[in-house]
């Protein structure tokens, strides 16, 4: 019976809906009452405004029966907010039943009290709290603790002044195990939120208590403090030696969140002792990391992500377990990927040849995506083991002979960068020069012909070839375009008694025909230098120079961001590879009030002047100092992120990623006050902020101007060195270089 | 930490809105809905639009969706909602939609419980279900002021996964080793892959406060005995049941050793009743087991994988109408043992019209929706080697696209039979009243992913 109408609450809402809870809940049967309750919950749920019920739920608060105090408890936790004043009828009953006999109650009371965010609730809580913390029962005191932080998000003042920081402190000495998790969980979340408040500081005597519960509290209670204990900076190393002992026991724990997290821990404090030791460790990790492999996707996913971060500091700790990264048919496809990446990191020269057959048959599945990138994994491998860049050649060969378009294509494209690491396999190329019709991308058309001119003079019909292409230029992508440029150039210069027609004509169609500034620039570069009569092998020393071996075509982070991630260790973080401030807001400097800011003045400055936009953007990009400020950069315009990145950046333009994107243009903003968002210059106090040097740009600004060339100006004189932060030297000549090139 | 659990039906309707801070506003579903939802493209189980990060897992017909607006631990948040599944499936048997919509209060009730601010608490099934219950009798229980505080002792305890007052007039306590062993051949008949993984499942019915000990033919842990010497009290251990006997531990060692030989665990996780610290200080599994049925460790092998079954498959494409299987398999076993339910998926091109098929044991059928021959064998008994031969019709396409030859998979179960080689030799149960307690161990191994290229 009660399950068919609590269903029928789904249905379609009937006319006067509200005023059939209101009448249910004011009815003179409570089995009624406790009814319509249900409803009007379920009705909250569906996300009707169900708030006029407000005084009609306020008066089925004081019951004996749990289950109907605890649903109108989530009723007033939602809508407090719309009735702050009729909350004051319900502050005696939370005080009534904080002192309750059962300790059910007294948590409940507590718990709920926290949550409903009134000022007046706010000032009745004091009393309340301070008898629940030194509660008999370790229930309340739990719930007690964590309502500190509650309590200390509503009102700080409060908080610090009736002394609950003090006794929070205390409690991490509660003989209680899951008491000392929640004051800590409190505690940390207290002072990640103010920091001045100094309210979670590890000393030697709070680490042995710390270490005592953590054998003993829930599997949730281990993680917050495996988390402390991971963020605390250890003096001694046998402090530190102290700590791994208690914690590497946790590998084995069954949750795959408490093994990230004491993996954690054991990394971060494993620098401090001795290498023998450090490298005894680094062996027992590696099979509980494995372990975490077979486990659900999603945790799956995060714990790839993670190994993926510690093996760009540790390469070899799992240099035995190729086998297990194996992809399963049925894996999704964002574990998939993260599993190529990973079985790239760890591959050697001992497996070498397990790993080049398993990619082959990859390479032959028929996801598009998935098959692209290992193919590109066997370029990878061949880049990054010298030994086995033959068996890598044959075996991209032999998938080109497969003849299936798109992994010929991605096979060229491939082998260009084989080419440019391993000179000697210029015997392949005649089998290359056939598929020319199958390719349809201009990344694979482009690697192609960057081959032929690179080896023009090997080439019997390079000409040929290249001329075929000529004909088409107009018709081309502008990236394969540029490549025809350059390939034909070098055709001539080689042979020049061959190509002179060729480069005429080419040159002619690039700076005649064409309305990509790239493109014509180039030609023109060209042209000059072929028509330097005085010096005829400076071109030839140009267009032909030595190009600088690739080194690796494995994706690594910066060292400064990897050690930064490093120390977030399976947090959000560590999946995305970005440091936190990127997409978390949070306070003055959280990436929603940065984004909103960067977006309103993009668009702004967009609407008023294009051109200063542009420049702006190309001149941040040079001008901004630190390495790590311009990855930055770098890592907010790499939207794709690998495919497993937030797909909000490509769908939504407003939101996620891309919005960032408007950062870039944003501190140097500053220069032209003119065209100034009506954000005012609080916002682009923060957002100079969350670049960590204003100085670039900050003197700029006082030339103040409002028309462009002033911009410039203020530029040029960062340029000149007088104020150009140190490591920065030769990038502010680049920036005016930018900034010309933009005329 | 967390700022809301939500749950949505497949059609994104939202069937649980639970809000734990104020930064998870309602308007928060909808975005989900049109992000996630109706959005076919979004491949990644973390999403993060401005500063909202959506966490979600998918099990049966429903999104569980966790919200943090903070730089939130992305494992603990995954981990939990797939406890609050498991949660889900304890409570109603199967946790859908239907299941969702009938017990909406009850599931409030539980988020309220296991999630506090945002943080997980104690999310154990047992202790929950002392005081949260789908009938409404618990008010009786939880109204009563002792009880809840026994209740809130346990919730909260140093053992909060067992209750003080258990008494069981005859102490039992079965052991189940079951082991899911996972293989990937290549088409050339390498093995790529094998390896197992393990669990230990246990029902203990043991009044008191047990203390139990555990022992496996670990090798870390014999070449420990060996040089140690052995040593220990004499426990109980009479194990019965399937005529598998171990000897206890001071009489049998040796003879047990030679027999069984040892095993390379490469890597156990244990329940969180096991002493982690003993284990990594002198690896013995030592616990006081919760009430009932629990998994206590779990467990990868990689070294000496024994494959119950050889698979050998010929598959020829003829032309481009037709595909020609003979798939020839043999059991590696005992012959005094048998596997149960073995059902091998040959996988049939897209675009197949029809297949006849020939077994020389059990029955083969076409099965279109998953483009499949099942062959199924109730019973196969060790050494004995069936062959199957099919043929498949394919109907001609405009457009010829490559087959991509998904591999071979098998499933079957096999008593009496670890593939790890693993065996029990002793569980000691010590407790204060010292009584005797009976112990039952039985072995079992299925195919976890077991997989055949061709």
């Amino acid at each position: 019976m009660a399950m068919s109408r609590i269903r029928g609450a789904f249905a379609v809402p009937r006319k006067g809906e509200t005023f059939e809870l209101r009448s249910g809940l004011v009815s003179q049967y409570a089995y009624e009452r406790k009814e319509s309750i249900q409803k009007t919950i379920m009705a909250m749920t569906l996300g009707k405004d169900v708030s006029s019920l407000f005084p009609d739920v306020l008066k089925n608060i004081a019951t004996s029966d749990l289950e109907q105090k605890k649903l109108v408890y989530l009723y007033l936790m939602n809508y407090a907010k719309s009735h702050p004043d009729l909350c004051i009828l319900a502050v005696n009953t939370f005080v009534q039943d904080s002192e309750d006999p059962n300790p059910l109650i007294r948590a409940l009371a507590i718990r709920t009290m926290g949550c409903i965010r009134v000022d007046k609730m706010v000032d009745y809580m004091e009393e309340p709290l301070r008898k629940t913390l030194r509660d008999e029962s370790p229930y309340v005191r739990k719930t007690a603790a964590i309502c500190v932080a509650k309590l200390f998000d509503l009102n700080p003042a409060m908080c610090l002044e009736n002394g609950f920081l003090e006794m929070l402190q205390e409690m991490i000495g509660d003989p209680n195990p899951m008491v000392v998790a929640n004051s800590v969980t409190a505690l940390s979340e207290i002072y990640h939120a103010a920091p001045e408040t100094q309210a979670l500081k590890v000393t030697t005597n709070t680490l042995r208590k710390l270490l005592m519960a953590l054998n003993e509290c829930t599997e949730w209670g281990r993680v917050t403090i495996l988390t402390t204990l991971a963020e605390y900076k250890t003096t001694e190393v046998t402090e530190s030696e102290h700590i791994c002992e208690r914690v590497a026991p946790q590998f084995q724990h069954a949750n795959p969140s408490v093994v990230l997290a004491a993996v954690k821990v054991v990394f971060l404090h494993m620098r401090n002792v001795k290498p023998e030791l450090a490298s005894n460790y680094l062996k027992k990790m590696a099979p509980p990391l494995v372990t975490l492999v077979s486990s659900a996707p999603e945790v799956q996913y995060v714990a790839l992500r993670n190994i993926d971060l510690l093996l760009q500091k540790q390469p070899d700790i799992l240099n035995k377990e190729l086998r297990v990264f194996f992809c399963k048919y049925n894996d999704p496809p964002y574990v998939k990927f993260q599993k190529l990446e990973i079985m790239v990191r760890i591959a050697n020269d001992r497996n070498v040849d397990q790993l080049l057959a398993e990619l082959k048959e990859y390479a032959l599945e028929v996801d598009m995506d998935f098959v692209r990138r290992a193919v590109r994994a066997i370029g990878q491998v061949a880049i990054k083991i010298e030994s086995a860049s033959e068996k890598c050649v044959n075996t991209l060969l032999d998938l080109i002979n497969t003849k299936v378009n798109y992994v010929v294509q991605e096979a060229i494209v491939v082998i260009k960068d084989i080419f440019r690491k391993y000179p000697g396999y210029e015997g392949i190329i005649p089998t290359l020069c056939k598929c020319i019709d199958e390719l349809d991308e201009p990344n694979a058309r482009a690697a192609l012909i960057w081959i032929v001119g690179q080896y023009a003079e090997k080439i019997s019909n390079a000409g040929d070839i290249l001329a075929g292409f000529v004909d088409g230029f107009n018709e081309e992508f502008s990236q394969t375009q540029l490549q025809i440029l350059t390939a034909v150039v070098k055709l001539f210069l080689k042979r020049p008694e061959k190509a002179q027609g060729l480069v005429q004509k080419v040159l002619q169609a690039a700076t005649a025909e064409n309305d990509n500034p790239d493109v014509r620039d180039r030609a023109y570069v060209y042209w000059r230098l072929l028509s330097n009569t005085s010096n005829p092998g400076a071109t030839k020393d140009i267009v032909l120079s030595e190009k600088p071996p690739i080194v690796t075509t494995i994706h690594s982070l910066p060292p400064a961001l990897l050690e930064q991630l490093l120390t977030e260790l399976s947090t959000l973080a560590s999946v995305y590879h970005k440091p936190p401030e990127q997409f978390v807001g949070q306070g003055r400097f959280g990436a929603d009030a940065v984004q909103r800011a960067a977006i309103e003045e993009q668009i702004q400055n967009a609407r008023e002047n294009p051109l200063a936009a542009a420049a702006a953007a190309a001149a941040v990009t040079g001008s901004a100092p630190p390495a790590q400020s311009q990855n930055n950069v770098e890592n907010l315009l790499d939207i794709d992120f690998d495919g497993t990145a937030p797909a909000s950046a490509q769908k939504e333009p407003s939101g996620g990623m891309s919005g960032l994107e408007g950062l870039a243009g944003t501190p140097v903003r500053v220069e032209s006050p003119a065209a100034g968002a009506p954000a005012g210059s609080n916002n682009l106090d923060d957002l100079l902020g969350v670049f960590g040097d204003g100085g670039a740009a900050a003197p700029a600004s006082s030339s103040g101007g409002a028309d462009l060339m002033n911009g410039f100006a203020g530029l040029d004189l960062s340029g000149n060195g007088t104020t150009s932060p140190p490591p920065g030297g030769n990038q502010p000549k680049k920036t005016n270089e930018d900034i010309m090139s933009l005329f | 930490m967390l700022s809301g659990i939500l749950v949505f039906n497949q059609k994104g309707e939202n069937l649980i809105f639970r809000s734990f801070r104020s930064d998870c506003r309602p308007r928060l579903a909808d975005i989900f809905r049109i992000q996630v939802i109706s959005n076919p493209q979004v491949r990644s189980p973390i999403l993060t639009l401005g500063s909202t990060t959506f966490s979600h897992v998918k099990h049966e017909n429903i999104y569980l969706v966790a919200v943090t607006k903070s730089n939130a631990n992305a494992a603990l948040v995954f981990e939990f909602l797939y406890r609050l599944v498991m949660l889900g499936r304890s409570y109603f048997g199967k946790f859908d939609e239907e299941a969702v919509k009938n017990n909406f209060v009850l599931i409030y009730e539980l988020l309220d419980e296991i999630l506090d601010y945002g943080y997980p608490q104690n999310t154990e099934t047992d202790t929950l279900k002392m005081y949260i219950t789908t009938e409404g009798v618990r008010s009786a229980i939880a109204n009563s002021a002792t009880d809840s505080s026994r209740i809130t002792m346990q919730a909260t305890g140093a053992l909060s996964w067992r209750r003080s007052d258990v008494k069981y007039r005859k102490n039992e306590a079965f052991v189940d080793v079951i082991e899911d062993v996972n293989l990937l051949m290549s088409a050339t008949g390498t093995v790529l892959r094998a390896d197992v993984n393990g669990q230990i499942v246990m029902r203990a019915y043991l009044s008191g406060t047990p203390e139990c000990k555990f022992g496996l033919n670990d090798r870390l842990l014999l070449d420990g005995d060996s040089a140690g010497g052995s040593g220990g009290g004499s426990g109980s251990s009479s194990f019965g049941g399937g005529g598998v006997v171990t000897g206890n531990r001071d009489g049998t060692t040796k003879a047990t050793r030679a027999a069984a030989g040892s095993v390379t665990l490469e890597d156990c996780q244990f329940h969180q009743c096991v002493k982690l610290g003993r284990f990594d200080a002198d690896r013995i599994i030592s616990f006081v087991p919760p009430d009932g049925e629990f998994e206590l460790m779990r467990y990868r092998a990689t070294e000496n994988v024994n494959l119950p079954f050889k698979v050998h498959p010929i598959v020829r494409e003829v032309g481009t109408t037709k595909v020609e299987y003979s798939v020839a398999i043999k059991a590696n076993y005992s012959s005094k043992l048998f596997a149960t339910n073995v059902v091998i998926r040959i996988p049939t091109p897209l675009n197949t019209a029809k297949t006849t098929e020939r077994t020389s044991q059990g029955r083969a059928k076409y099965e279109p929706e998953h483009n499949n021959i099942v062959w199924k064998i109730a019973r196969f008994s060790g050494g004995s080697e069936y062959v199957l031969t099919a043929e498949a019709t394919l109907t001609s396409m405009t457009h010829q696209k490559a087959w991509s030859r998904p591999p071979l998979s098998l499933s079957f179960s096999l008593l009496m039979f670890t593939s790890s080689g693993l065996l029990v030799r002793y569980l000691k149960v010590f407790e204060k009243s010292n009584y005797s307690s009976v112990k039952w161990v039985r072995y079992m191994t299925r195919a976890g992913s077991y997989e055949i290229r061709f």
